[in-house]
C-alpha cells in the first residue's frame, strides 16, 4: 500500500510556473504522478500545460479535490506557501525549498500540530512512490517499486543508495526525502512509524547524518516500537566539529551530535549499520534473503 | 553569521540589556584615548571569532591608559590560536577597550532554537555557574542547568523570567533586572532573526547590578534578505577567504588537512564520499557541494578554487545527476581542466540524469582523467592515484 503517497493522491503544484516548478511538475507528470492543479498567486485562471492555475489553494481544492501538494515558491514566501496549505486542509504538503529562515519553520511547526496536515521538509527532494508517482525532484529513473521503504535527510546521497538497490534487483515502497534542516515537518520517528505499519513495506533504510539529535530518536523508537528490521548508514564520519557540512542541520554541536554516536546508538537499538553506502544493497539482500534476524 | 562582541553589546544595548561602558579600537593610540575617557582600569579584548580568547592570551588588564597603550600594541596585528581557531589562528585586528567592571559572581545565560522533537522552539538556559562553555556546565553540573521554552506564538512572560531567576539563585532587585534582561533579549532574538545570543558570563557587580561582560550573537544567513543592516556588519576577515569566494559563488567549501580534494553534488553525498575516501585509506583535503543548480561556470570555479589548494594531489568529481545535468559538469570541467597550472591527476565519475552527453563530451576533450562507473571505484581510484 505504500506510505503517504499512493494512487489516490491528487497533487496541486504550488508556484507551478516558477522555473523549478515547472520542470518538476512536469517530470512527475512524465513519472505517472496526478498533478490535477497548479497555484501561483496573479496567474489565477489560466493554464500550464493544460493544467488549470489557481490564485489561491482553496479554489484548487475546492475544484479538484486535491489532497497532496508539492511547494516550489523561494524561501522568502515559503512560510506563507506552507501555512496556505494547512489551512486548506492538504493531508500531505512536500516543501523543497532551501533556505528557509528558522524562525519561520519555528511557526509553520506550531501550525502543524493539531492540524489535519502533515508536512514532508523542507529543504528535501521530496517523495517517490514508485507506480503511483511523486512529489520533489529526485530523479525518475532510480526507482523499482517493491518492498523496501527508505527515509533520509539527504537528496542524491539517497539516489545514490535508492539506484544501487534498484540495480540489484531490490524495490522500494515509498523513499522519503526529510530534508537536512534543523526543523523539519517530518523527522526519522514519523516516517518509520509509518513504515512499520505499511503492509508493503518488509525493511526499511534510514539514511542519517550528522548533527541534532533525530537519528537517537530513532534508534529508541527502533528499539521500543519497531519489529521491521532497519538498516542505517550515517553520513559524516570524517566531518569536522563546528563546520556547516552545506545542510543547514549538519553541524557536529555536541558529542552525541557525531556519526559514530549515532551509529552506536542505532547499533544498539538493533539496525544493522552499513559501514559503507556502497554495501547497503548487499546488506538488504542478504536481510531479505532471511539470512538475518532482529535480536 | 557571527559578529563580533563590541557589535553584540552594542545591538543588545540598544535592547535595553546592561553592558560596561567601552569601544571598539583598531591602533594601539585610540586604546590610549578610550582608556583616558573611561578614566577607571580596563580590559582590552582581541575581536576575533572563537571563544577561548582569555587563556590564549587574548583579554589584557591594564591600570592607566599608559599601561592600555602599551598592551594593545602587543596585541593588535597579532595572531591569536586559541582552542576555537585551528592550528593557523586569527589576527587580531580590532580590540574591545571597557571600563573593568568588579563582580563578585559570574553566570551564564543564552537563548537558542530547540530543534529537539516536540519542543523546535524559543529555550532559554542559564547556569549559576559562569565563565566557561556551556558543554561544560552541562556535563560538570547539570543541575545547576535551568531551561524555560517559550511558545513561539504566545511570546515571552514575565514568569518565565522569574523561573530562571530562581534557578540562577536570584531574589528581589536582581530576579527583576534578569526578567526584563531576558524579556529585552527575546524581543532582539525574534526580532532579528538570531539563532544564538549567549551572555557568557552574566555577572553581577559590586553595586548589586547585573551586566553582560561577554556576548556571542550568531544571526540566521537564511534570514538576512530581509534585515540588511545586519549584513553590513558580517566581517569577512575572519572567514577564510577561499570558503568566502566559494560561499559567494554559491557553494559551500570547507578545507580539512588530507589531499584527496573532491567536487561532489548534495551535502550528504559529498559527507558520504569523504567517508569512502577514509575508508579507503585516503584522506579528504575539503568538503565542497556544488548543489543542485550548478551552472557550467560555477563547476569550472568550483574546480579552479580546488585546484588552487596546495595539498591537493588528485582532484575527484563525483556527482549523481537529479536536477543537476551531467552534461553542464562536463561543460564546466572541459573549461576549467586545461587551464589548471598544476599537473594533478583527475577522476571523474558522472551519473544521472543526462549522464551520456556528459560522458560524450569528456570524451572529445583535449585532456586526460581517469573515469569510473561506481561510487567505491572512483575513490579507491582517486586515493591510489596520490
Amino acid at each position: 500500500m505504500a506510505i503517504l503517497f499512493d494512487k489516490n493522491s491528487r497533487v496541486v503544484s504550488q508556484g507551478i510556473t516558477g522555473e523549478t516548478g515547472r520542470f518538476h511538475t512536469r517530470e512527475a507528470i512524465k513519472f505517472g504522478t496526478r498533478i490535477v492543479a497548479g497555484v501561483a498567486v496573479g496567474k489565477g485562471e489560466t493554464f500550464f500545460d493544460g493544467i488549470p492555475v489557481y490564485d489561491r489553494v482553496v479554489d484548487a481544492v475546492k475544484r479538484h479535490g486535491t489532497n497532496a501538494s508539492g511547494i516550489y515558491v523561494p524561501p522568502a514566501s515559503a512560510m506563507d506557501a506552507i501555512i496556505e496549505q494547512i489551512e486548506a486542509g492538504i493531508s500531505l504538503i512536500v516543501c523543497v525549498t532551501e533556505g528557509i529562515p528558522l524562525h519561520d519553520m519555528v511557526k509553520v511547526k506550531q501550525a502543524l500540530k493539531g492540524s489535519a496536515s502533515r508536512m514532508i521538509g523542507p529543504n528535501c527532494p521530496g517523495i517517490t512512490t514508485p507506480g503511483d508517482g511523486k512529489i520533489g525532484f529526485m530523479p525518475n529513473f532510480i526507482h523499482k517499486k517493491g518492498h523496501v521503504g527508505v527515509v533520509s535527510k539527504s537528496g542524491t546521497l539517497t539516489y545514490e543508495i535508492i539506484w544501487q538497490l534498484t540495480q540489484m534487483g531490490i524495490g522500494q515502497s515509498t523513499s522519503v526525502g526529510i530534508g537536512g534542516d534543523p526543523i523539519v515537518g517530518s523527522d526519522f520517528v514519523d516516517i518509520l512509524a509509518l513504515f512499520e505499519q505499511d503492509s508493503q513495506t518488509k525493511l526499511i533504510v534510514l539514511i542519517g547524518e550528522i548533527g541534532g539529535d533525530a537519528e537517537h530518536e530513532a534508534a529508541d523508537f527502533i528499539k521500543e516500537k519497531m519489529k521491521k528490521p532497519v538498516v542505517a548508514f550515517v553520513a559524516g564520519r570524517t566531518s569536522p566539529p563546528g563546520k556547516r557540512m552545506g545542510h543547514a542541520g549538519a553541524i557536529i554541536g555536541g558529542a552525541r551530535e557525531t556519526a559514530q554516536e549515532k551509529e552506536k546508538a542505532l547499533k544498539r537499538a538493533g539496525a544493522t549499520i552499513a559501514e559503507n553506502p556502497v554495501e547497503i544493497g548487499v546488506v538488504v539482500k542478504e536481510i531479505l534473503a532471511g539470512a538475518y534476524t532482529r535480536s | 553569521m557571527r559578529i563580533h562582541e563590541f557589535q553584540a553589546k552594542e545591538l543588545l544595548r540598544r535592547y535595553g540589556v546592561p553592558v560596561p561602558l567601552g569601544e571598539m579600537a583598531q591602533t594601539p593610540e585610540s586604546v590610549r584615548k578610550i582608556a583616558l575617557q573611561l578614566g577607571t582600569k580596563v580590559v582590552i579584548k582581541a575581536q576575533i571569532h572563537a571563544g577561548g580568547r582569555g587563556k590564549a592570551g587574548g583579554i589584557l588588564f591594564a591600570e592607566t591608559p599608559e599601561d592600555a597603550y602599551r598592551k594593545a600594541k602587543k596585541l593588535i596585528g597579532r595572531t591569536l590560536v586559541t582552542a576555537q581557531t585551528g592550528p593557523e589562528g586569527k589576527r587580531v585586528q580590532k580590540v574591545m577597550v571597557e571600563r573593568l567592571t568588579p563582580v563578585r559572581k559570574e553566570m551564564y545565560l543564552a537563548l537558542i532554537i530547540s530543534r529537539a522533537r516536540g519542543m523546535e522552539c524559543p529555550v532559554f538556559m542559564a547556569s549559576s555557574i559562569g565563565g566557561m562553555e556551556i558543554e561544560k556546565i552541562a556535563t560538570k553540573a547539570p543541575e545547576e542547568l535551568a531551561t524555560v521554552a517559550v511558545h513561539p506564538a504566545v511570546g515571552f512572560s514575565p514568569f518565565q523570567g522569574r523561573k530562571l531567576a530562581g534557578g540562577l539563585g536570584l531574589k528581589d532587585s536582581l530576579r527583576e533586572q534578569l526578567t526584563d534582561i531576558v524579556k529585552n533579549i527575546y524581543d532582539f532574538f525574534v526580532q532579528n532573526d538570531a539563532l544564538l545570543v549567549e551572555i557568557n558570563p552574566l555577572g553581577i557587580d559590586d553595586q548589586e547590578r547585573l551586566v553582560a561582560l561577554d556576548a556571542k550573537i550568531q544571526f540566521d544567513e537564511d534570514a538576512l534578505f530581509r534585515h540588511p543592516k545586519l549584513k553590513e556588519l558580517q566581517d569577512v576577515t575572519q572567514v577564510d577567504p577561499l570558503e568566502w569566494e566559494s560561499l559567494a559563488a554559491g557553494f559551500r567549501y570547507i578545507v580539512l588537512d588530507g589531499d584527496v580534494g573532491c567536487i561532489i553534488n548534495g551535502a550528504g553525498l559529498a559527507m558520504a564520499t569523504m567517508d569512502l575516501i577514509k575508508l579507503a585509506g585516503g584522506k579528504p583535503a575539503n568538503f565542497l557541494d556544488v548543489g543542485g543548480g550548478a551552472s557550467p561556470g560555477q563547476i569550472a570555479q568550483a574546480f579552479r578554487i580546488l585546484a588552487s589548494h596546495p595539498n591537493v594531489k588528485v582532484i575527484l568529481i563525483n556527482v549523481f545527476g537529479g536536477i543537476l545535468r551531467c552534461d553542464w559538469v562536463a561543460a564546466g570541467l572541459c573549461e576549467a581542466v586545461p587551464k589548471m597550472r598544476r599537473d594533478i591527476p583527475v577522476v571523474i565519475r558522472l551519473q544521472g540524469t543526462n549522464k551520456e552527453e556528459g560522458r560524450r563530451l569528456l570524451k572529445e576533450a583535449d585532456f586526460h582523467f581517469e573515469t569510473a562507473e561506481g561510487l567505491f571505484e572512483a575513490v579507491q581510484k582517486a586515493v591510489s592515484l596520490t
